[in-house]
């Protein structure tokens, strides 16, 4: 019988009670964030200094002066893309 | 259009001139066209290959490098013997021996402001391969302010992102301070001498730019402007995402702080930091 496939088990809520959370993706990892939480606070929850980072939401470029007034949706997927600059 | 080949031209060219999509008449654009290539390493060897093998009429070099041994895992227009020379008149040599129908105008120079306002309107399209971000954000306000396309890859590691900026055409353009508004400060992001690069990888980033030029000047097919390619050799995963023009954006906004080249002004490597951190000018990628 092979083994069930990936995604293992998502993690379980990393904010107080499921009520408040939503589950979102980022780089293929199912997470759960606050709900009406931004950007901004994800990138704050991540550790992630934004200076080095760009952000990718559903398939779109979410401009730097947008993280703290774009709120995450549900079933939103994420990717965090590397400020790169060797040629 | 002067439309009239050689016969030793239309036998070089003959596989393209069979492309309905490029044609005597679209070899003929490419014949026509000056590109300017800047940065003669990873990413500008590939790339001035291609386009002199594609006929790229003239093909500007800019790289102020001298060749070293830890180049030539990757930057596949130079070779052995050659250590020690500038850079940009290596990849010229390459390129006349490859197509002598070429012509290639050497720049064995620091890209700075002056010599940006005075290469870049020289040029119909204009290509970044450098290895540093206080060239790549010069490059990017130039380019706008001096209305220039500006195909742009990036490489470190096992990924490549690329992308074309055409923001002095307005509308929707996005140009690169919408993807980053500023270079990061020194010592935040790795350069390929610190973090290493797959060869390869270069190779294929400067390839793909080099269609993305092609493609410009030919004015076919879907381009990147306002999309940016991503790609992990390591999971080879290509995925390519919408980049839309950053209405706060410093450079392209409706209220831009960047008007003039006058932040890049004190050579050889300042940026338009607001932190006014010293820049980074590492070499080697």
């Amino acid at each position: 019988m092979p083994r069930p496939p990936f995604p293992p088990a998502p993690r379980r809520a990393t904010f107080r009670g499921m009520a408040d959370s939503i589950e979102i993706t980022i780089n293929g990892e199912t997470r759960f964030i606050q709900r009406d939480a931004t950007i901004a606070d994800l990138l704050g929850t991540l550790s992630l200094d934004t200076r080095k980072v760009a952000v990718e939401r559903n398939l779109e470029i979410v401009p730097r002066s947008a993280y703290a007034a774009t709120p995450l949706a549900a079933g939103d997927t994420l990717e965090i893309v590397h400020f790169i600059g060797g040629g | 259009m002067d439309l009239d080949f050689s016969d030793s031209e239309l036998h070089r060219y003959s596989r393209h001139i069979l492309l309905q999509e490029v044609g005597a008449v679209g070899q003929a654009r490419l014949r026509a066209a000056r590109v300017l290539v800047v940065g003669a390493g990873g990413l500008g060897s590939p790339l001035a290959l291609y386009l002199a093998a594609a006929g790229i009429g003239t093909i500007g070099l800019v790289d102020d490098d001298r060749l070293e041994l830890s180049n030539l895992q990757r930057q596949v227009a130079h070779d052995t013997p050659r250590i020690g020379r500038n850079k940009a008149e290596s990849a010229a040599e390459t390129i006349r021996r490859l197509n002598p129908g070429v012509a290639v105008e050497v720049h064995a120079l620091r890209l700075d402001a002056e010599s940006a306002r005075a290469l870049i309107p020289r040029y119909d399209i204009v290509c970044d391969g450098t290895d540093n971000f206080a060239t790549r954000f010069l490059l990017g306000d130039a380019c706008h302010l001096l209305g220039r396309t500006l195909v742009s890859a990036a490489v470190l590691r096992f990924e490549g992102q690329l992308t074309v900026y055409k923001s002095h055409l307005g509308g929707e353009h996005p140009c690169q301070r919408c993807l980053h508004p500023e270079p990061p400060p020194p010592g935040l992001v790795p350069s390929c001498s610190e973090a290493g690069v797959l060869g390869a990888v270069t190779g294929v980033m400067g390839t793909l730019q080099s269609t993305e030029v092609l493609k410009e000047i030919l004015g076919i097919g879907e381009g990147l402007a306002g999309r940016l390619l991503l790609w992990d050799a390591l999971d080879m995963r290509f995925r390519t995402v919408r980049l839309r023009r950053d209405p706060a954006c410093p450079l392209c906004g409706p209220a831009p702080a960047i008007r003039d080249l006058s932040c890049h002004a004190a050579a050889p490597a300042p940026v338009c930091a607001p932190a006014s951190a010293p820049a980074s000018a590492t070499s080697g990628a």
